[in-house]
């Protein structure tokens, strides 16, 4: 079980509305390329600038893989789902009603679960196509925020860009498990290739609904709303923040207002952020120039065939396997560098030996050259190569560090090539090792005599000294075995 | 119609651009024209050879998006707008080779049965200029009565293409939903109304449906005709069998109009045709139903105009009162009664009574018709309760403007196609019959169409304008 | 035409107007408030049909459509977006402040 946060007898209640923007071609609706950094408004449409007369048609790829996501989510995919509009005036919204879908979503409850022996469950309320706002540029004001700016300029380009908004339950009960879920919902995303899901640009953005209730209590307390927290590490102490500060409240006495909420990082410190409309009456109606979108079982089927290995099945897969939880966890959520592995142990046949490589010495190097697992030169099968030299006793550990420096700088030598270039064969042979050993018991008299006459320790010093003599390549078992043998003879 | 080739496109559009010189000063039908624009397009018509419909001149109601020409839906709101592409039923007039004559009057976006609630003035009914033409669509409806355009296309979301026809002498057909493209019309109420034509004759309107009519990769409501618009012969009626909602007609109809409906149902059983009784009850309804539902949509759809990216803008210290301040003044009143209907219908505790309600008005109405057509092949009603009233007359009582169309609204809330015709005079003033058909029977109205207009016999130039017609 | 009114505070007609962002003064508010109460009494007399199993149509067609193949297209130019523009800048649409 997770570890919840309790704290003086309450304990934390939150939930998370998160926006995938899908990575269609187009936009939802209307046929503008999906893009992100373009010049400000340099590409929109009489649809996305909402001339009078302009019409939506709906993008059946945002469908499909809406319809994906859900699957994946373990949704339930009603046969019917409609559009409908949401009301409200503001410049980022052109015709002061978003296109969204209200009563019938296209993705209805789900559960989802984050493995791991600290693992939980959260129930997922819906999944619903939407299109995303324009974007607005504060002149003046302090660091482009609203308050006391001077006016803004609107850039629409972002304006129609399809987004899954995916509503959890208020099930989560700590500010990790929040960070976790949403971790493990984007490596599902990614995974499927629907959205790279990337916080920074936006394509993954989360909300927070917060609030605290006396530990067993089955009523909720009032929420309130965090907003766009545009990192994993914000989300959660963002909800730890805004738990703090309503523990607080309530300690005191007072009661906490349903407000939304903006966390700001570097100073830690929560502020009220105004609302769109005082009173939220978005007027909800059905999209009359959209018809309703069906959904055939038999697409269904096929499109749940598509799926690749989700995150949650990886990782039972792996700790069925052998793997430690925590390497299976980590595995789960990174596609590409379970891919890899996957690949490295078909050529070892060996998962084990695969994920020790995989997760210490490859990942050290994906670490320190910023590299991802698809783009290293080093290959499964260069890194297999070595690794399967290693596994026969060819070479020692330490030689081994030293093929794969050179794979990295070097795509085209082979571990077979190195070793044999640079003389990195491990010395074993009772012959060469005997000859080594010969020569330092030799070089040495008095340490063999001290040795001899009971004094343990002296055979490290003989041992590094056997070492060096074979330039770091002896086999450190066999040496050892084989010098204790000639000093006991 | 001009089929013969006895002259240029250059001569025939110059010979509407003199009479609406002569006369549209005193009609009003027009609110933008460009003669020069219009010569230039009829003689690269001529130029190219004109074949077909090629050079034909046409008139467009001012809801109709034409690039790089004004459209201002009738309203202050849009005033100087110029739409970065054409409609796409302009589109296809262009490649049909029409030549347009110039934008329309309206009631402001389409709202009105009179055209009185224009923002540019009233437009005069040519067949007795104190009256008005109808509406929304009634600058279309006039400039084809008074011979200032052959044919002229207008939009109908409760009556506003047949009751203009109705009251200026003209045929109107209200399209089956979803068979005519809405990209780039201005839109007033989006799940009830269509693009349609206003013409002299039965067999125009076929012609200038069949040019605008057909689905769109830009309108997800437009599948188009289930089958191709096939233009009519006049024939006789035998076999058919018309149904009249004879509850539906006992109150309201003037006895001049209801007389000259009754003429129109003894040429149907001359023609050879039955008349049985059929029931509508939730047609009475269909009033009530129209303004909840078309107000909702329309406020929706008029939000966008707010003053940042195009159109009227009244500036202010914020962009609460600047919405507030351009909308206060860029919208006439009547827009701003059918918005604040919408909004309250729609709001926190109202949608569920009225909104919600109304649709199921809706599903009621079109479950009468299908009923209805299980037993008839057409439905018949006169087509406005009135003949063409004077200017004012009706405008102190919205609800009064809004009987109009009790005959005209559940044909939209429906879904189904209506053609309107002209049916006889009443004290000088145009009379009007509706034909109410199944979803996609247009050929089949305009056949019946066809055989009334035959023997009604009725003559569409208004007695003022009888000089110097082409 | 029946005479029903129904009841609307004035206060309940600025709402309505606040929600629809129109800045209406108080003989516009007077008048509207007025006609309303006569049109919204004839439409409610839907609001007491006994109907409520009847299914609410939202949508004309009853045929389903395909959807929109995702082909990306290039749109308009910046100088076209901005055309009709009432306060255009270099790089976009201004507006006055957002305020309280």
């Amino acid at each position: 079980m997770s570890v919840a946060w309790q704290k003086d007898g309450y304990e934390a209640v939150i939930g998370l509305e998160i926006h995938v923007q899908l990575n269609t071609h187009s936009k939802m609706f209307c046929s503008c390329p999906n893009r992100f950094g373009d010049d400000p408004n340099t590409n929109v449409c009489m649809v996305c600038l909402a001339h009078p007369g302009a019409m939506p048609v709906a993008n059946a790829e945002a469908v499909r893989q809406s319809a994906r996501v859900g699957l994946a989510l373990g949704c339930r995919i009603p046969p019917y789902s409609e559009f409908s509009r949401k009301q409200y005036f503001y410049p980022d919204s052109p015709k002061a009603y978003q296109i969204s879908q209200y009563d019938q979503p296209l993705c209805a409850e789900g559960l989802f679960r984050v493995p791991g022996s600290d693992g939980f469950e959260v129930r997922l309320t819906r999944a619903h196509l939407e299109e995303d706002a324009a974007k607005m540029i504060h002149e003046g004001g302090e660091g482009g925020r609203i308050s006391g700016s001077a006016g803004s300029i609107v850039d629409f380009n972002r304006v129609g860009t399809p987004l899954l908004e995916i509503v959890t339950e208020p099930d989560i009960r700590s500010p990790e498990d929040a960070r976790r879920l949403l971790t493990l919902l984007r490596a599902t995303v990614v995974a499927i290739g629907a959205s790279d899901c990337d916080m920074e640009k936006g394509s993954l953005r989360a909300d927070a609904n917060v609030s605290i209730r006396p530990i067993g209590a089955t009523e909720y307390g009032t929420k309130t709303e965090l907003k766009n927290m545009n990192s994993f590490r914000f989300l959660e102490r963002g909800i730890e923040a805004e738990l703090e500060r309503q523990l607080e409240i309530v300690r005191g006495g007072g009661m906490v207002e349903q407000e939304t909420l903006h966390f700001d990082p570097a100073s830690g410190s929560l502020s009220s952020l105004r609302s769109k409309e005082q009173a939220h009456d978005y007027r909800y109606f059905p999209e009359p120039d959209l018809l309703p979108v069906q959904q055939d079982e038999v697409v269904l089927a096929e499109l749940r065939a598509t799926l690749p290995e989700l995150p949650v099945a990886r990782y039972e897969r792996l700790v069925t396997a052998g793997l430690p939880d925590a390497t299976a966890l980590a595995l789960a959520v990174d596609s590409e560098l379970a891919a890899y592995l996957d690949a490295l142990a078909t050529h070892l046949n060996d998962l084990k030996i695969a994920a020790n490589w995989t997760m210490g010495e490859f990942s050290a190097h994906l670490n320190s050259s910023g590299l991802s697992a698809a783009a290293s030169p080093v290959t499964p099968a260069r890194l297999g190569a070595l690794v399967a030299l290693v596994m026969a006793g060819t070479i020692n550990q330490t030689a081994a560090k030293e093929v794969f420096a050179v794979l990295v700088d070097d795509p085209a030598a082979t571990a077979d090539g190195i070793v044999g270039e640079r003389n990195l064969a491990t010395v074993g042979g009772d012959d060469e090792l005997g000859a080594i050993i010969d020569a330092v018991l030799a070089a040495h008299p008095d340490e063999v005599e001290a040795f001899r006459g009971g004094r343990e320790q002296v055979i490290g010093f003989l041992v590094g000294q056997c070492m060096k003599q074979s330039g770091g390549r002896a086999d450190a078992k066999a040496l050892q075995s084989l010098l204790r043998a000639r000093l006991a003879s | 119609m001009l089929q013969a080739r006895d002259c240029t496109a250059v001569e025939l559009a110059s010979a509407y651009l003199e009479r609406i010189e002569l006369y549209d000063g005193d009609v009003h039908g027009y609110l933008h024209v460009d003669a020069e624009r219009t010569l230039a397009d009829a003689a690269a018509q001529d130029a190219a050879g004109t074949t077909g419909l090629s050079g034909v001149p046409i008139a467009y109601k001012d809801l109709l998006s034409t690039k790089g020409v004004p459209t201002t839906a009738g309203s202050k709101i849009l005033e100087g707008f110029m739409p970065l592409e054409d409609a796409d039923v302009v589109a296809r007039g262009k490649a049909a080779g029409l030549v347009s004559l110039g934008k329309t009057n309206l009631d402001e976006f389409a709202m009105g049965s009179s055209t009185e609630h224009s923002a540019y003035g009233p437009t005069c009914n040519p067949w007795d200029l104190t009256r008005v033409p109808g509406g929304s669509s009634g600058g279309s409806a006039a400039v084809v009565a008074a011979g200032l355009a052959p044919w002229s296309l207008g939009t109908d979301t409760g009556g506003s293409i047949r009751q203009p026809a109705a009251f200026c002498g003209l045929v109107g057909l209200m399209p089956t939903y979803g068979t005519v493209p809405r990209f780039g019309v201005v839109a007033f109420a989006c799940s009830l109304e269509q693009v349609g034509p206003i013409t002299l004759t039965v067999r125009d309107a076929a012609l200038l449906q069949q040019i605008i009519a057909g689905a769109s990769e830009r309108d997800a409501t437009c599948t188009g005709p289930r089958e191709p618009i096939v233009v009519p012969t006049a024939g006789r009626l035998d076999g058919i069998t018309f149904g009249v909602p004879w509850a539906e007609l006992e109150e309201g109809v003037e006895p001049g109009i209801r007389a000259r409906f009754d003429g129109s149902l003894q040429i149907a059983r001359d023609l050879g045709a039955e008349i049985v009784d059929v029931e509508l009850p939730y047609a009475r309804h269909g009033l009530a139903a129209y303004y909840v539902i078309a107000p909702a949509e329309a406020s929706a759809n008029l939000s966008r105009f707010d003053g940042v990216r195009y159109g009227l803008r009244v500036e202010a210290p914020d962009v609460r009162s600047m919405y507030e301040a351009t909308r206060d003044a860029g919208f006439g009143p009547e827009v701003k009664r059918r918005i604040m209907i919408g909004t309250y219908v729609l709001s926190a505790g109202y949608h569920d009574a009225y909104y919600l309600q109304a649709q199921r008005v809706r599903t009621l109405i079109r479950r009468d018709f299908d009923a209805a057509f299980s037993s008839v092949d057409a439905i018949l009603s006169p087509t406005a309760p009135t003949t063409a009233f004077e200017f004012g007359a009706r405008l102190d009582d919205p609800l009064a403007m809004y009987a109009n169309d009790i005959f005209t609204l559940p044909v939209n809330l429906a879904g189904v196609p209506a053609l309107s015709l002209p049916n006889g005079l009443v004290e000088g003033l145009p009379s009007s019959l509706q034909i109410i058909g199944p979803s996609h029977s247009e050929n089949l109205l305009f056949r019946l169409g066809a055989a009334f207009e035959e023997a009604h016999g009725f003559d569409p130039v208004p007695p003022l304008l009888r000089g110097g017609s082409s | 035409m029946n005479v029903r009114r129904i009841e609307l505070t004035t206060d309940e007609v600025r709402h309505v107007a606040a929600l629809a962002r129109l800045g209406l003064d108080d003989a516009e508010i007077e008048r509207l408030g007025f006609e309303l109460q006569g049109i919204l009494g004839h439409v409610a007399t839907i609001s007491t049909l006994p109907i409520a199993d009847v299914p609410p149509t939202a949508h004309a067609l009853d045929v389903s459509v395909e959807l929109r193949p995702d082909v990306a297209r290039a749109g308009l130019t910046r100088e076209q977006a901005l055309a009709n523009a009432p306060d255009p800048t270099p790089d976009g649409f201004r507006v006055p402040p957002i305020g309280s």
